[in-house]
C-alpha cells in the first residue's frame, strides 16, 4: 500500500447528474470526485443520505452511467458494455445493504451462490467452488446450507450468503453498500470481522459505503467524507476521525453519542443536489463561517464565492475547506502536508 | 407512586412465541428509561403491551400500572381515554405510521378533536402550535407525508404523541432510520420536551450508546427478559452482564485503540422467541458461560448500587464478571436456583 504502486481502482473527475423533471435543474448527485483504492486496502466512503455516496458506488460498477470523468480498473478504463464489462463485473463485486431484498426467495443458497459461476461459465468444479465460498463467508459446514432457502436463515446468515455469492468469483474488489446497517448489533461485529479477514486472507480491496463512522474506525484504512456530491475530507482513518479538519467532519463526529466536547448540531437537512450552493458547497450550514471564525481567518469571502478544488484521489490527508487550509497554511489542493499516519 | 410500574409482564403470541417472559420496570415522571436489545428480544412487544396494542390472540400476564391503574384489565372506554392522553407512542418508521393520504396537520389534530372535544378551529390551532414545538413551521400542517423528509416526518410523529399532553411517551426506535445529524436533532428535541413537560419517557433502541447519552436509566433485554438494569452511564461503560457488555462494545468509540481493526460481535444469532434456549437464554452465545448456565435460569440480582444483572457471575463475589473465564459447574449464585422469573428485589 505504498503510493508508488498503481491503484487497483482509480476514479478521476467523476460526475453523475440525473436530469431534472419538468425543466428543473439537473440533480448533480456526484459532482467531481477523485478516488483511488489500492489492492488490499479498505476505504470507507461516509456521508449522510442524499450525499451521493451510493450513486458513486453504483457508477464504479457500471450500474449508473457517469456524465463525466473516468474510472480505471487495474490500469484500463472501465468498459461500458460487452465482454470487457462482464469480465470487470467478475473482478469487482457489489454487496448490498439489505440481504432480504437482494436474495431470491425461491432459490436455494446453493443456487444463489452458484449463479455467478454459471453466468461467467466457471470451468472447474462448481460444487467445490460454492462450498469454498460459503465456508470463507463463515457458513460452516457449507453442505448444511446448500439446500436452505433465504427465509430459513437469520439476518446475519443471509448477509453471509450475499458475501459468499460475491466471493465465489474470486473478485479483487468488493463494493459494499451499508453492509451491516440492517443487522443486529451483536451480529454486526462478526460481519465486519469477516470483511477484515477477507482482506488479510485474500488481499481483497474494499470500498465500504456507510453513514456509520464507527464502522470506518472498526475496519477501514482510509476514509473519504462526502457532502453533496463531493469528497470534502479524506485521509487515513486515525487522522481524519481523531483530528478532523473540515467543519462538516467535525460536526459529524461531535454528535456521536460518546464524542467529547460540545456537540455541533447542524440545523436543517442536507441541501438538494439540484441546487448546490455556490462557493464552498457547505458554507450555508457551516458552523465555522456562521460563528465568525472564517471571517477572522480572512477566508469568509472565499467560502461564499470560491469553490475549494476537487481533492486528488491519493492516500494523502486532504481537506476541501478554505478555513482549514488557512489554519495550516496549506497553499492549495494538490500540495500541502503529506504527513500521514499510516495505519498499523 | 411511580408513573409506571410494570410487574411480571408476560406476553405470548398466538403462535406460541414467548416474546416477553417476566419483566419488571418502574418509571417516575420526568424520568427517562432506555430499553436496549436486538430484534426479537421483546422490546417492541413490551412497548405495544404498555398501551395494549398487541395483535388479537396475544396472551398477557402480570400488571402494567399507569398512575396506579392496570392497563391490562382496563375497560375499553377507559383504555381509549388513556391512549393519547395518558400515554402515547412514537413508532419507528414514520413513513409507514403516518397516513399517506391525509395532511399531517389533520393527523395531528385528530386526537385533539377526539379526546379534547375541541372545535375544528381550535384543533387546527393546536396542531400548528405542536408543529412549532417540534421545530417545524406551522405552515407545514398542509403538507402530505411524502412531501416531508424522514427527519421531518419523525418530528410530526412526535408532535402527534404530544397532542394530548400525555404523562408517558414511549418512543420505539425513534431515530433508527435517520442520519447521524438528524438523529442528533431528534434526540435533542425529545430530551428538551421531556425536561420541559415533566413527562416520563421510555426509549427503545438497539444502540446502547444513544440510550446512555439520552436516558437516566437503562434496561438491557435479551430473549424476553431484562438481563441488566441500572444507571445509564454505568450500564454502558461497565456492564455486568456479558450480553450488556457485548452490546456496548458493538458500536466502537472512535479514537479507542482497542477497537481499531477489531470489530467485536457475538457468535450466533439472537434466539427465536418460539424456541428460547433452556437455562439462561444467553448461554449458547455467552463467552463466560458455566455448565450450570445451560440448565439453571438466572434471575436478576443486585449488582452494585441501584444495579441489577441476571448472570451467574454476579452477586457471588464483588459483582465483577470474569472475562473469558472457563470453569466447571459451581453454584455461582444461590439466587439462581429458584428457577422462577425475575422478581423485584
Amino acid at each position: 500500500m505504498t503510493s508508488t504502486t498503481p491503484p487497483l481502482l482509480s476514479v478521476q473527475g467523476l460526475h453523475v447528474a440525473f436530469p431534472g423533471r419538468r425543466g428543473a435543474a439537473d440533480a448533480r448527485a456526484v459532482d467531481g470526485v477523485d478516488l483511488d483504492i489500492r489492492r488490499g486496502e479498505i476505504v470507507a466512503l461516509v456521508g449522510e443520505s442524499g450525499c451521493g455516496k451510493t450513486t458513486l458506488a453504483r457508477s464504479l460498477l457500471g450500474l449508473v452511467e457517469p456524465t463525466g470523468g473516468r474510472v480505471t480498473f487495474d490500469g484500463s478504463p472501465l468498459a461500458r458494455s460487452g465482454r470487457a464489462l462482464k469480465e470487470y463485473r467478475r473482478r469487482a463485486q457489489l454487496v448490498l445493504q439489505d440481504p432480504s431484498g437482494s436474495l431470491n426467495p425461491r432459490h436455494t443458497v446453493y443456487d444463489i451462490v452458484a449463479e455467478g459461476l454459471r453466468i461467467h461459465g466457471h470451468p472447474g468444479d462448481e460444487r467445490a467452488a460454492v462450498a469454498e465460498a460459503l465456508s470463507r463467508a463463515g457458513l460452516r459446514p457449507p453442505e448444511r446450507f446448500f439446500l436452505r432457502y433465504p427465509h430459513e436463515l437469520s439476518g446475519g446468515q443471509r448477509q453471509r450468503v450475499v458475501i459468499a455469492g460475491a466471493l465465489v468469483l474470486e473478485p479483487e474488489l468488493l463494493v459494499a453498500d451499508e453492509p451491516v446497517a440492517s443487522l443486529d448489533a451483536s451480529v454486526r461485529g462478526e460481519i465486519l470481522a469477516l470483511l477484515l479477514r477477507l482482506r488479510t486472507d485474500l488481499g481483497l480491496a474494499a470500498l465500504v459505503v456507510t453513514h456509520d463512522l464507527g464502522l470506518a474506525w472498526n475496519i477501514a484504512d482510509r476514509v473519504a467524507v462526502m457532502y453533496l456530491g463531493r469528497i470534502v475530507e479524506t485521509g487515513p482513518v486515525e487522522q481524519v476521525l481523531t483530528a478532523p479538519r473540515h467543519p462538516y467532519t467535525q460536526a459529524l463526529l461531535s454528535v456521536l453519542p460518546e464524542a467529547p466536547g460540545t456537540p455541533v448540531v447542524l440545523t436543517g437537512e442536507p441541501p438538494d443536489p439540484s441546487f448546490i450552493p455556490s462557493g464552498c458547497r457547505f458554507h450555508v450550514r457551516c458552523q465555522v463561517l456562521a460563528g465568525g471564525a472564517a471571517e477572522r481567518a480572512g477566508v469568509a469571502d472565499a467560502c461564499r464565492h470560491e469553490d475549494p478544488a476537487v481533492l486528488s484521489g491519493g492516500d494523502r490527508a486532504q481537506v476541501a475547506c478554505h478555513w482549514a487550509r488557512a489554519r495550516t497554511e496549506e497553499p492549495a489542493a494538490g500540495t500541502g502536508d503529506g504527513a500521514t499516519v499510516r495505519p498499523g | 407512586m411511580s408513573l409506571l410500574e410494570v410487574r411480571g409482564l408476560e406476553v405470548t403470541y398466538a403462535g406460541g412465541a414467548a416474546a416477553v417472559r417476566g419483566v419488571d420496570l418502574s418509571l417516575d415522571a420526568g424520568e427517562k428509561l432506555g430499553i436496549a436489545g436486538e430484534s426479537g428480544c421483546g422490546k417492541s412487544t413490551l412497548a405495544r403491551a404498555l398501551l395494549r396494542l398487541l395483535p388479537p390472540g396475544a396472551r398477557t400476564g402480570g400488571e402494567i400500572l399507569l398512575d396506579g391503574e392496570d392497563v391490562l384489565t382496563m375497560k375499553w372506554g377507559r383504555l381509549r381515554a388513556v391512549r393519547w392522553a395518558g400515554a402515547s407512542i412514537v413508532f419507528q418508521g414514520a413513513m409507514h405510521s403516518l397516513n399517506a393520504v391525509h395532511r399531517v396537520g389533520d393527523q395531528i389534530a385528530e386526537p385533539v378533536l377526539l379526546h379534547r372535544r375541541a372545535t375544528q378551529a381550535a384543533a387546527r390551532k393546536r396542531a400548528g402550535e405542536l408543529l412549532e414545538q417540534v421545530g417545524l413551521p406551522a405552515s407545514r400542517a398542509s403538507a402530505y407525508p411524502h412531501e416531508l423528509s424522514g427527519g421531518q416526518r419523525q418530528r410530526v410523529m412526535i408532535a402527534m404523541a404530544l397532542a394530548c399532553d400525555p404523562r408517558l411517551i414511549v418512543a420505539d426506535e425513534p431515530t433508527t432510520a435517520l442520519d447521524v445529524m438528524i438523529q442528533a436533532q431528534i434526540l435533542r428535541l425529545i430530551e428538551g420536551l421531556v425536561d420541559e413537560q415533566n413527562v416520563g419517557l421510555i426509549m427503545i433502541s438497539h444502540d446502547l450508546a444513544v440510550l446512555a447519552d439520552t436516558c437516566d436509566r437503562l434496561a438491557v433485554m435479551y430473549a424476553g427478559r431484562v438481563v441488566e438494569e441500572g444507571p445509564a452511564r454505568q450500564v454502558h461503560d461497565d456492564a455486568r452482564h456479558p450480553y450488556g457488555r457485548a452490546l456496548s462494545e458493538a458500536f466502537p468509540t472512535i479514537g479507542d485503540p482497542a477497537s481499531r481493526f477489531a470489530p467485536r460481535g457475538l457468535p450466533g444469532d439472537p434466539p427465536d422467541p418460539a424456541a428460547v434456549p433452556s437455562g439462561c437464554a444467553f448461554h449458547p452465545r455467552c463467552p463466560v458461560a458455566l455448565d450450570v448456565c445451560a440448565t439453571e435460569d438466572q434471575a436478576l440480582r443486585a449488582a452494585g448500587a441501584r444495579r441489577r444483572a441476571a448472570c451467574v457471575h454476579v452477586g457471588s463475589g464483588d459483582g465483577e464478571t470474569p472475562r473469558g473465564a472457563e470453569g466447571s459447574g459451581t453454584s455461582g449464585g444461590a439466587a439462581a436456583n429458584d428457577g422462577v422469573r425475575s422478581s423485584t428485589p
